[in-house]
């Protein structure tokens, strides 16, 4: 138990992973899909994590988990370090932690019913039995929304937010004090994707549940998160309250992104900031800052430096050297 | 020739062995020339099926089995498959989602824009290529000439969309059919898409039919609307009236589900719903459509499919309560919307059981 209310520390975490083959395995190129991240999530709150495809945040969200192995870093839950568990004790962990897929389609299988979905973190986890792990199901069930009279059918049975009802259902089974919440409702249609961000909602008010939300949606992030960390090519750009990113971005990225984002109003005021380039890779990301590439304000120096996170107000951290003068290294 | 683009009760039918499902029913819309119409919709409204409707590609067992389509005065359903072969690509062109499923990975890209100059302009393959390499000079892919001898894999998403843009141009359609151009891509890289569709709709004198599910793409690009539901329009009007005025519940609903930037101090604590999903097209309600999940229903919208109304002259409601859309003191079941006590329960509805 960690006195300071965080419920998972990420210190310094990377994940390169190697890629092609090399000439005689010399020169092999690696990607380096997280590289050096920290951040803290609080017992209670949403940290959303928000980036651009290929950014690494889905990286770091199963790195989390140890659903992939970190090449560095330490990522500590709950007072303890999961990098350093036998595969029992992580076996153990894993009930606390659990995660939610993007896709509600290929994240269930489809010649298991419902109430077998639901049930097999119980039965893995030798919880109860039988008739306990149905009462647990149809328990669960009616807490996400659904029908007792669901669990004999099968996941085809259902559109794809009642799927999603049912992955929300296999991840609280176990009753975990942490979800990642993987893109959930990037694949749903808008009128149920409220619907869901509305269930997630409730559920971590009624069962006190600590949230990752990783997603590329920045209004549905802005609406659920309490803190957000905006990434770029593997590295954190920016963290602070939900209010300060949405309304006092600082990096040159955020307001970017931000100023990307169509409105649906026609007489909203649209000051894009454009972006030059696209995304470089991050198998060669460009030297010093990763954006400077696309950067709007980029400077000599941002090429021959990396940035720094650095606390500009209370809370409120962003790794640029032309906004944040600090952040340069010592 | 006002019109460039006239769809006059289009009804396209497929013919599964469960049943023969109405994707499109009745559906009515006109693009004047030089206009952006957006179809909107959520996944299975038929806003898609509507488009190929139009090119006539509708797969098997799908069928087009009523209606006019009258492209710039002339009704395609009259043309044989060979004026029509002609006529797509160089008439009317069409972008689709993923860059990479429509691209051929053992082509470069140069040669695959090359080819479709040549199928419709008769010009040798040095000239067809140069146009290739010119058109992603316009397209403003950087580097072009150099970039015409990528393949498809060597490009980013957003560069491959520009290439498709570049094909679907290369022979100076009058019409750009877009089917959600921007759904696979990031949204700095959306943002950059939509701004070259805007300046090339000048640039290139033509008129488009956008077909997304994002109203924020809507309010930025979009002449006009349709909101589709169910295979059918349930309310059309210019951009402008569809955010400020909405005269269908189920707009309404769209409208309000979406989570948007918030004013400062202004967050509100749980997103507005519509209740329930979508019908399925086997077997859909008696009356209006969207009587099930409306929370303005009465006893009239369950016996009989409300026609399109006219709100004025540039504005139709398939609602014979549009009057009172918005309004809150009408509805009569607004437990419907906004769900703020419960956990807004979905389960399957009675028609869907029915048809399982």
């Amino acid at each position: 138990m960690t006195s300071n209310g965080n419920l998972v520390e990420v210190r310094n975490l990377k994940k390169y992973f190697p890629v092609g083959e090399g000439l005689l395995g010399v020169g092999r190129e690696t990607v380096k899909a997280v590289d050096d991240v920290s951040f803290t999530i609080k017992r209670g709150e949403t940290f959303g994590l928000v980036g651009e495809s290929g950014c690494g945040k889905s990286t770091t969200g199963r790195c989390i988990l140890r659903l992939i192995e970190p090449t560095a870093g330490e990522v500590i839950f709950d007072g303890r370090d999961i990098a350093s568990l036998s595969r029992k004790e992580l076996r153990a962990m894993r009930r606390d932690m659990q995660i939610i897929f993007q896709d509600p389609y290929s994240s269930l299988n489809p010649r298991m019913k419902v109430e077998e979905i639901i049930a097999e973190p119980l039965a893995i986890h030798k919880v109860g039995n039988r008739g306990e792990r149905r009462d647990r199901v149809m328990e669960l069930l009616k807490l996400v929304g659904l029908d007792s009279s669901h669990a004999s059918r099968y996941p085809h049975e259902f559109s794809g937010g009642q799927r999603q009802r049912i992955g929300i259902a296999r991840a609280l089974a176990l009753s975990p004090k942490f979800i990642v919440c993987d893109e959930p409702v990037s694949a749903l249609d808008v009128s149920v994707q409220a619907q869901v961000v509305n269930l997630l909602q409730d559920l971590q008010e009624q069962l006190g549940l600590t949230y990752l939300f990783i997603s590329h949606g920045l209004s549905v992030v802005e609406h659920i998160s309490t803190r957000v960390g905006i990434m770029y090519l593997g590295k954190l750009v920016e963290v602070a309250s939900s209010r300060e990113i949405f309304h006092n971005p600082l990096h040159p990225y955020t307001r970017a992104l931000l100023s990307a984002i169509p409105v649906p109003d026609p007489d909203a005021k649209r000051e894009r900031v454009p972006l030059s380039d696209e995304l470089p890779t991050a198998i060669a990301p460009p030297s010093g800052c990763r954006f400077r590439t696309r950067c709007p304000i980029a400077e000599k120096r941002c090429a021959e430096e990396e940035p720094q996170l650095v606390e500009v107000s209370p809370g409120h951290f962003v790794a640029c050297m032309v906004v944040a003068p600090g952040a340069q290294k010592e | 020739m006002d019109n460039i683009l006239e769809v006059k009760n289009l009804t396209t039918q497929f013919f599964t062995r469960a049943g023969a499902i109405r994707a499109v029913d009745d559906v009515s819309f006109t693009i004047p020339r030089g206009q952006t119409l957006a179809l909107v919709g959520e996944s299975g409204s038929g806003k898609s099926v509507t488009s190929l409707s139009i090119m006539r590609l509708v797969p098997p067992p799908g069928r087009i089995t009523s209606g006019e389509i009258v492209f710039n005065g002339s009704d395609l359903m009259k043309l044989n498959p060979e004026a029509m072969r002609r006529l797509r690509g160089r008439e009317i062109a069409m972008i689709f989602q993923d860059p990479m499923t429509s691209l051929n990975p053992v082509y470069t890209v140069g040669d695959q824009i090359a080819e479709a100059v040549e199928l419709h302009e008769a010009l040798t393959r040095k000239q067809a290529w140069a146009r290739a390499v010119e058109m992603m000079e316009r397209v403003k892919i950087p580097d072009a000439a150099r970039r015409a001898k990528d393949y498809p894999y060597q490009l980013s998403g957003g560069m491959r969309q520009r290439v498709m843009i570049a094909m679907a141009l290369s022979c100076n359609p009058k019409l750009l059919i877009a089917d959600e151009p921007t759904t696979a891509l990031d949204v700095t890289i959306q943002a950059e898409i939509l701004e070259l569709l805007r300046s090339l709709k000048d640039d290139f004198d033509l008129s488009m039919l956008l077909i997304t599910h994002d109203l924020g793409v809507v309010a930025e690009t979009a002449d006009r609307v349709a909101v589709m539901y169910a295979g059918r329009i349930v309310e059309e009007s210019p951009a402008r009236e569809i955010f400020y005025n909405p005269r269908h519940p189920y707009t309404e609903g769209l409208l309000r589900s979406v989570p948007r930037l918030t004013e400062e101090g202004l967050k509100q604590r749980r997103l507005e719903t519509i209740e329930g999903t979508v019908p399925s097209l086997l077997d859909l309600p008696a009356g209006c459509k969207f009587a099930p999940r409306c929370s303005y229903v009465i006893r009239e919208c369950t016996e009989a499919e409300p026609a399109l109304l006219s709100v004025n002259e540039q504005h139709r409601a398939r609602c014979i309560r549009w009057e009172s859309v918005g309004d809150e003191s009408a509805k009569t079941h607004p437990e419907r919307s906004g769900s703020v006590n419960s956990i807004a329960p979905s389960p399957i509805s009675d028609e869907q059981q029915a048809s399982l």
